[in-house]
């Protein structure tokens, strides 16, 4: 547990998080319109998007499918009944003048899920519920001196709120939780947790009390949209309230903005100026009744989730924790893993992955979508190491050649004559060599046998590193002992 | 052969079919009564052009032997139905200049079935109102006067337009819209057949907004039969209308053409007899009762106990809905803007600007009910009152087939009356606002004239879903009412 340190002792943070996650769909929550990234402004946008006179939302049942794939995937109750209600306000972007939203019965209730600390420790999470909800259009505020721009493209996309308890207590388990709430939706495809393009956005209720003691007054950070941000946000904001209570002042509950600039929050409105949304159920819409059938179903269909295979890699394969973790998080990554580990010595895969492969994505700065050398290729490495085409040294520089030419490691392997040697004639007649051109070291090994080492190593010189170290041991340690 | 317009939907379905007419004279001959009486203010939009291009299209459909069930049959169309390329302005100045792309299903339904499109009525501002008055465009005259009077009297609202354009002749049918007795109380004011069908048996998709979970789109005539015919076309499943009805249509026009009254159960509430309805009024209901029976159906008494709850819950939940699908009119994307020196200003100004004085009383009601701290009190009452006025039906249809009642409590009144008081004025759906919250369906038809000779309707209540029988029982009180009054000069 994340202490402050105060000026009159330590304070406790306390957490929440409200997660908006897009839904991967075709179409728009309650309309046929395309959701893609990146189009034209109000290219997507059909006449319930703008709320043309007349105009009624028919819910898709693909976003209902994906709300129950995600309330699944995080331990949740899914309620077979939800209603849709109506969110009231004004707004230019809001064509509707509300915004349809579930509000006393969501589609999913309570859940929980489990966090990866940095420490390998494990956390727990609960999730409050999960309700699908429209997202609103787009101000466009620099487009002209004084007027505003509007477009609608996302106005109806299906968001999927995830509201937290608020179980975390620092920066570094809501940025756990957030990673593991991207893995698992990932891993369901049902949002492509993307912060950067707005597909994943995150609101942090952030306050802070005595270790132990009730909970404060809690301030909303809104629209945090990556998960270092929302690190500093709360870092920041968190000091922020510490100072205030301690230079005895009171919190005020409002909703800030972080901005990550300046390093500060700032206030956006108060607790009095906090809209009276008007919600009632939607007329236009009944109840959403799900069947156990239905729900029993998606369940049956759901994929292995990071927790599962996580356990798996460590039963399975022998793997650390630590390191089943990382390979899990990322469902890109364990399918990865997975094709080089398949039919070989999983150890080695992992130590390959995480090692020479995540170094060289690291240092090209790309993920291991778009890595040069395939799960494939990386396999047929791994092959001819253990087949003793290759010794495990010149694996590494064919790995850079590999990286280099994107070229078959066989081919690379004979097109440059890395083939280790294991004919024992020729390995025999360079130990001979060593031995005849070293007497001094052949008589101070006698005395101590942990010289056997510098023997190999000019052995493998003389070789360029392409004698089988195997064969090279048993024929030395025959020549020396003799 | 009497004049065209003097015939029925049916009668003019035969004339063309057997080609003494064409779809074109047909369309000419109303073309010219349009304009005979564009003093009653009834459309806000004629559509003469569209009206024949579409009769010539008709004409060539019925050539070549593909003639729909509505085939070259004139319409008015309240200007509630947004309708491709025709403006549609619900009555208000906020929509004014806005030109739908998109038109909607009943009214698709319609053309599809052969009809032609005359003109977009006139009606109460977005629906909301029993007289016609608070149109933006002003308010349209009752065909009908009391005799020896000259006062222009009201159609009744909100559907106005579309009673008064076929109590006129001007058209023999009409489209219209009911949350809380919009087609039921015009169709009793103007002396015609009017039918609000079950909530979910035609689509909402393309009609402006008011209540959502209370209008309903239905048909005007001047016969059961023709209310039928127009009924069967209009509707339908539409997957566009998440509360449209999964269900098939059934055959309104065999059920009209056919009464089977026999042995039916004609449930009277007593709870509708209430104070301040006219004794005409009264006679009128004991008199329908009688008929029913001479008709050989058996009447019972039931009691739909909560059923004066009815007007103060509706006139909770329907502001309460309208409120919020009114929010949609901001000035931002269509209709009706006025500048402000911001966002906030613009809205108030466009706002203020675009709506009249009724809407905006129903908005800041509807407003108010939903508030934080008042949602409890009114909003949920309300709608638990409503689930009781339904258990009320359900409970009195285990002994009755439909009900007969009143459909106003008064004949038509004229211009101007009733304004001062908006409680006054929302009483006057005081006996249709019951079936309205219960989602059922309900028919006006025409049952005799008052002693002024202004004419007035019986009511018909069916279980929901049941228009069938409903159109029935309205058929044998039809024939038994025998209602041939005209109003002077039409």
């Amino acid at each position: 547990m994340a202490m402050i340190k105060g000026e009159t002792g330590d304070w406790e943070i306390v957490l929440g998080l409200e997660v908006h996650a897009q839904v991967v769909s075709e179409a728009k929550l309650f309309s046929g319109a395309a959701t893609a990234f990146g189009a034209d402004p109000n290219t997507q946008v059909s006449l319930v998007d703008a709320a043309m006179p007349g105009m009624l939302p028919v819910i898709n049942a693909r976003c209902v499918e994906q709300a129950v794939r995600t309330g699944l995937g995080l331990n949740a109750k899914i309620n077979l009944r939800s209603v849709f209600d109506r969110k009231n306000y004004f707004y230019a972007d809001l064509p509707q003048g509300y915004q349809i939203s579930q509000y006393k019965d969501p589609i999913v209730g309570e859940g929980e899920v489990e966090i990866d600390l940095p420490d390998g420790s494990i956390g727990r999470v609960g999730i409050e519920r999960l309700h699908l909800e429209q997202d609103a259009g787009k101000s466009l505020h620099d487009q002209h001196p004084t007027q505003t721009y509007v477009d609608l493209n996302r106005s109806g996309v299906a968001l999927m709120e995830i509201v937290s308890k608020p179980d975390m207590r620092s920066p570094d388990e809501a940025a756990a939780y957030l990673a593991k709430l991207r893995s698992i939706m990932r891993y369901l495809g049902t949002c492509d947790g993307n912060m950067d393009e707005g597909s994943m956005r995150c609101d942090v209720n952030v306050s802070v009390r005595r270790p132990g003691a009730q909970l404060g007054t809690r301030c909303e950070i809104k629209n945090v949209n990556s998960i270092r941000f929302v690190r500093q946000a709360i870092e920041v904001e968190a000091r922020r309230q510490v100072e205030i209570i301690e230079g005895g002042g009171k919190i005020d509950q409002e909703t800030r903005l972080f901005d990550p600039a300046r390093g500060e929050t700032r206030s956006l409105r108060s607790k009095e100026d906090a809209h009276d949304y008007r919600y009632f159920p939607d007329p236009d819409l009944l109840p959403l009744i799900l069947t156990p059938e239905y729900v029993a179903k998606i369940r049956a269909g759901l994929p292995e989730l990071p927790d599962a295979r996580k356990a798996r890699y460590v039963e399975r394969f022998g793997l650390s924790p630590y390191d089943a973790g990382v390979l899990v998080a990322e469902k890109d990554t364990a399918e990865f893993f997975e094709a080089v580990a398949n039919g070989r010595d999983a150890k080695q895969a992992a130590n390959w992955v995480m090692g020479d492969l995540f170094a060289m994505l690291n240092r090209r700065g790309v993920g291991i979508a778009q890595s040069p050398i395939a799960a494939t290729a990386l396999g047929k490495l791994l092959d001819l190491i253990a087949d003793g085409t290759i010794s495990g040294r010149i694996a590494k520089d064919l790995f850079v050649a590999m990286e280099e030419t994107g070229k078959d490691p066989a081919a690379l392997v004979e097109e440059r004559g890395l083939k280790q040697v294991t004919d024992t004639g020729a390995i025999e007649a360079t130990i001979k060599a060593v031995i005849d051109a070293n007497p001094g070291q052949v008589a101070a090994y006698k005395a101590k046998p942990t010289l056997f080492g510098w023997f190999v190593g000019q052995v493998m010189k003389s070789t360029g590193g392409k004698a089988n170290p195997k064969v090279v041991n048993d024929l030395l340690r025959k020549a020396l002992d003799a | 052969m009497s004049a065209l317009t003097d015939l029925s939907v049916a009668e003019l379905s035969a004339a063309m079919a057997s080609r003494k007419a064409s779809a074109l004279e047909v369309a000419d001959a109303h073309i010219a009564r349009m304009e005979q009486h564009r003093g009653l203010n009834a459309f806000i939009a004629e559509t003469p052009d569209r009206a024949r291009e579409m009769a010539r299209a008709s004409d060539a459909r019925r050539a070549r032997g593909e003639a729909g069930l509505l085939e070259g049959v004139p319409l008015g169309i309240k200007d509630l139905f947004c309708t491709e390329g025709v403006a549609t302005t619900a009555g208000s100045h906020v929509l004014e200049g806005f030109v739908p792309t998109y038109e909607s299903t009943v009214t698709a339904n319609l053309w599809k079935a052969g009809a032609v499109l005359m003109g977009k009525t006139n009606l109460d501002e977005f629906a909301m109102g029993s007289s016609n008055m608070t149109s933006h465009f002003g308010g349209v005259e009752n065909p009908w006067k009391r005799r020896g009077e000259n006062r222009k009297l009201v159609p009744g609202g909100s559907s106005g337009g579309s009673a008064a354009v076929v109590a006129a002749r001007i058209v023999p049918g009409s489209t219209g819209t009911d949350t809380g007795g919009s087609i039921r109380q015009p169709a009793a004011f103007c002396g015609i057949v009017g039918l609000k069908p079950t909530y979910g048996r035609c689509s909402r998709w393309g009609v402006v907004a008011f209540a959502s979970s209370l209008d309903q789109p239905g048909p005007f005539a001047r016969s059961v039969e023709d209310t039928a015919l127009l009924l069967q076309a209009m509707s339908g499943h539409d997957p566009k209308d998440s509360t449209s009805a999964p269900l098939a249509v059934p055959d309104f026009v065999a059920a009209a053409r056919n009464p089977a009254i026999k042995g039916l159960k004609i449930g009277i509430p007593c709870e509708y007899r209430v104070d301040g309805t006219s004794p005409e009024i009264v006679a009128l209901w004991e008199k329908g009762v009688a008929m029913m029976r001479d008709a050989g159906a058996e009447p019972v008494e039931v009691s739909l106990p909560h059923t004066r709850y009815a007007l103060p819950a509706y006139y909770i939940v329907a502001p309460a809905e309208c409120s919020s699908n009114l929010a949609r009119y901001d000035g931002v994307r269509y209709g009706l803007r006025v500048p402000g020196k911001d966002l906030t200003e613009m809205y108030s100004n466009t706002r203020g600007a675009g709506f009249g004085k009724e809407v905006r009383r129903r908005i800041l009601i509807g407003t108010y009910v939903l508030s934080a701290g008042y949602y409890d009190a009114y909003y949920r009452k309300a709608q638990q009152v409503r689930a009781l006025i339904a258990r009320d039906f359900t409970q009195a249809f285990e002994r009755c087939d439909v009900l007969l009642t009143p459909t106003a409590p008064t004949a038509a009144f004229a211009a101007g009356d009733k304004m001062d008081d908006p409680v006054t004025m929302y009483l006057n759906d005081m006996f249709t606002i019951p079936a309205s919250m219960a989602g059922l369906p309900g028919i006006s038809v025409p049952a005799g004239l008052d002693k002024d000779g202004l004419p007035l309707g019986l009511q018909l209540i069916g279980r929901a879903f049941d228009e069938t029988t409903l159109l029935g029982a309205a058929a044998a009180l039809e024939r038994a009412a025998g209602f041939t009054a005209r109003a002077e000069g039409y």
